[in-house]
């Protein structure tokens, strides 16, 4: 076994990182109007766009990498997107490989954002209006500060779902060192290629991240439900 | 002009509103009836918490009719809820700015009054989640007020306490009544409540609206369930005349006669509320000579009701001629039949307890 680590095995985690952080962000931005309106909505087909946004959690990495490839490629919307700046596609891109995060981690953003505006109920919403609150004054100083712990849940659990995904990068992404070639992909061609130091650190990085995330959002958890009581 | 004009009608929920009524923009006019009658979805219908079709307008201002329809937050109202409902993420005092972030002095009901108004001087730093249920709802009261509404709503506001926590609250309520020049309509479904604090009566049954009028009317209008039920009372308005400073007895006028109770000092010339049950009222044709009882009154017999519970209820006029304060009166149908009493008849009202049920107010 070669105990020599090669250099390049950062470029990865660092690409990694942007790509969870900017997939994070965007969701924060898309995922809490859409979480509220399913909190909020009488509509009679909320909740097929509530299974709509939940899809990922059950369909097969590789069904929607499929979908996307074709989505993003050049005769797809993506494709079309791309030519505004003279470019073929957006399959195998960076900007590519964000939105096929932001579709995939979706559910893990809207879903504990959705469950805390719901538990928060309507009353403080209507006491807030009461006060001569408008409804996006109430909205920003009385719902988002009693959902946070959600707002929380939703960040974390989208950054780590980014972090750790596979099928749907290898579908449109592939492995272009230093565009798309993230984590899990890097170890998958390390493994490929017997790099077997550099797939056990990468590997071993990942359990402990995991486990850090994982401890850090229950004992967040716990401190929310002690403040709550 | 000045007055409160409601007319909301349509389904809401499992239950048809039919409500409609007018009372005056000043002091408190209770809505009451019993749980499920439609009286918080009036309220909230006012607050526009809920929309019906109809009609809504406060001295004179419209909040809603048929082209119309307020927003909630564009409404000049105050919200008391049957739970709190405070923000339990702010502090008391951030709670009671809320509705008010930039407190001028100019403001008609001002902070340093309400916080002392309503005992909460103590409390402002807190998190209201440590707060007891009667903190907490005096604090909601105080955020309410602090919005500088033009009508304050409550709902029910004492209903989630124990009977100590209302015994703590009602005389604060009682202070914001004497102090602050504020419509209040006041969701109660405990006529106790009810006859302590309130001027004006709305009565609701199944969504729709009975009566409404001025209290002491409502109560002694034998074609109402008010004075046929089990503590019918009537309450009256009355003036402190004197007080003996030996034994305490203090004399208290209402049209056409005169109480003596026993009182804690009162200031003569200020306004006090009188309640009367109809089952502490006793009728006689000749004045008793010796007797405990020391309310003995000229009364005429105006109008009478028989139960199914072999009793009857008189409604009496104080006076000779009759045409003073009104009292309620319940006796047997025996001793009814005994003297031969009917309607028209001038008789002795013996009134067997008297209770004070408001505090002092200032003089007119």
């Amino acid at each position: 076994m070669n105990l020599h680590v090669s250099a390049d095995i950062w470029q990865p985690v660092r690409l990694t990182l942007e790509l969870a952080a900017l997939t994070t962000v965007i969701l924060m931005i898309v995922g809490t109007p859409i979480a509220w309106w399913l909190a909020r909505s009488r509509a009679w087909w909320k909740e097929a766009v509530a299974a709509l946004v939940a899809i990922p959690l059950v369909l097969p990495p590789t069904v929607l990498g499929f979908y996307l490839l074709v989505a993003l490629g050049p005769s797809g919307p993506g494709g079309a997107l791309a030519s505004l700046w003279g470019a073929r596609t957006l399959a195998f891109t960076f900007p590519g490989l964000v939105i096929g995060s932001v579709l995939f981690s979706m559910p893990f953003v809207v879903q504990p954002i959705r469950n805390a505006f719901e538990a928060m109920g309507e009353k403080p919403m209507e006491a807030a209006a009461t006060l001569r609150a408008s409804p996006w004054r109430a909205f920003w100083t009385i719902a988002v500060p009693l959902a946070s712990p959600g707002f929380l849940t939703g960040a974390i659990l989208g950054f780590a779902h980014t972090v750790g995904e596979f099928g749907v990068v290898l579908m449109i992404g592939g492995n272009i060192p230093g565009k798309t070639k993230v984590l899990s992909v890097a170890i998958y061609d390390y493994v490929e290629t017997s790099q077997w130091t550099e797939a056990s650190v990468l590997a071993l990085g990942m359990v402990v991240f995991s486990f850090s995330v994982i401890l850090t959002m229950m004992l967040i958890e716990k401190k929310m439900t002690k403040s709550a009581s | 002009m000045s007055s409160v004009k409601v007319d909301f009608r349509g389904t809401l929920g499992r239950f048809e509103l039919n409500a409609r009524f007018e009372v005056p923009a000043r002091g408190v006019t209770a809505i009451f009836g019993p749980s499920g009658c439609g009286k918080t979805a009036v309220m909230r219908c006012i607050a526009g918490l809920n929309r019906l079709d109809g009609l809504c307008s406060v001295a004179g201002d419209v909040w809603q009719d048929d082209k119309t329809f307020r927003p909630v937050h564009q409404r000049p109202i105050g919200y008391v809820f049957q739970e709190a409902n405070l923000f339990p993420h702010l502090s008391v005092r951030r709670n009671l700015m809320y509705g008010h972030p930039g407190q001028s002095s100019a403001a008609a009901i001002s902070f340093d009054e309400i916080v002392a108004l309503l005992g909460i001087t103590k409390l402002l730093d807190r998190s209201p989640r440590h707060l007891s249920g009667g903190e907490r709802q005096r604090v909601a009261i105080g955020r309410a007020l602090l919005s500088q509404p033009k009508l304050l709503l409550m709902d029910e506001p004492l209903s989630a306490l124990d009977q100590m926590t209302k015994d703590e609250i009602l005389p604060y309520l009682e202070r914001l009544h004497a102090a602050l020049d504020l419509p209040i309509l006041y969701i109660s479904h405990d006529i106790a409540e009810v006859e302590r604090l309130a001027d004006e009566l709305v009565l609701m049954r199944s969504g729709m609206v009975l009566a409404c009028g001025p209290l002491s009317e409502l109560q002694a209008d034998l074609s109402l369930p008010l004075a046929l039920s089990r503590d019918a009372a009537v309450s009256l308005d009355a003036t402190v005349m004197a007080q003996d400073a030996v034994d305490g007895m203090a004399t208290l006028a209402v049209p056409g006669g005169q109480f003596l109770l026993p009182a804690e000092p009162l200031a003569s010339g200020t306004k006090r509320r009188l309640r009367v049950l109809a089952d502490d009222v006793s009728l006689a044709l000749e004045t008793p000579s010796r007797s405990t009882i020391v309310n003995v009154l000229r009364a005429k017999i105006l109008e009478i009701r028989s139960q199914s519970d072999h009793r009857v209820t008189a409604l009496l006029g104080l006076g000779e001629d009759g045409e003073g304060a009104r009292l309620l009166s319940r006796v047997t149908q025996r001793s009814w039949n005994e003297l031969g009493l009917q309607a028209g008849l001038s008789v002795y009202a013996q009134v067997k307890g008297v209770a004070l049920v408001r505090r002092e107010e200032p003089a007119a």
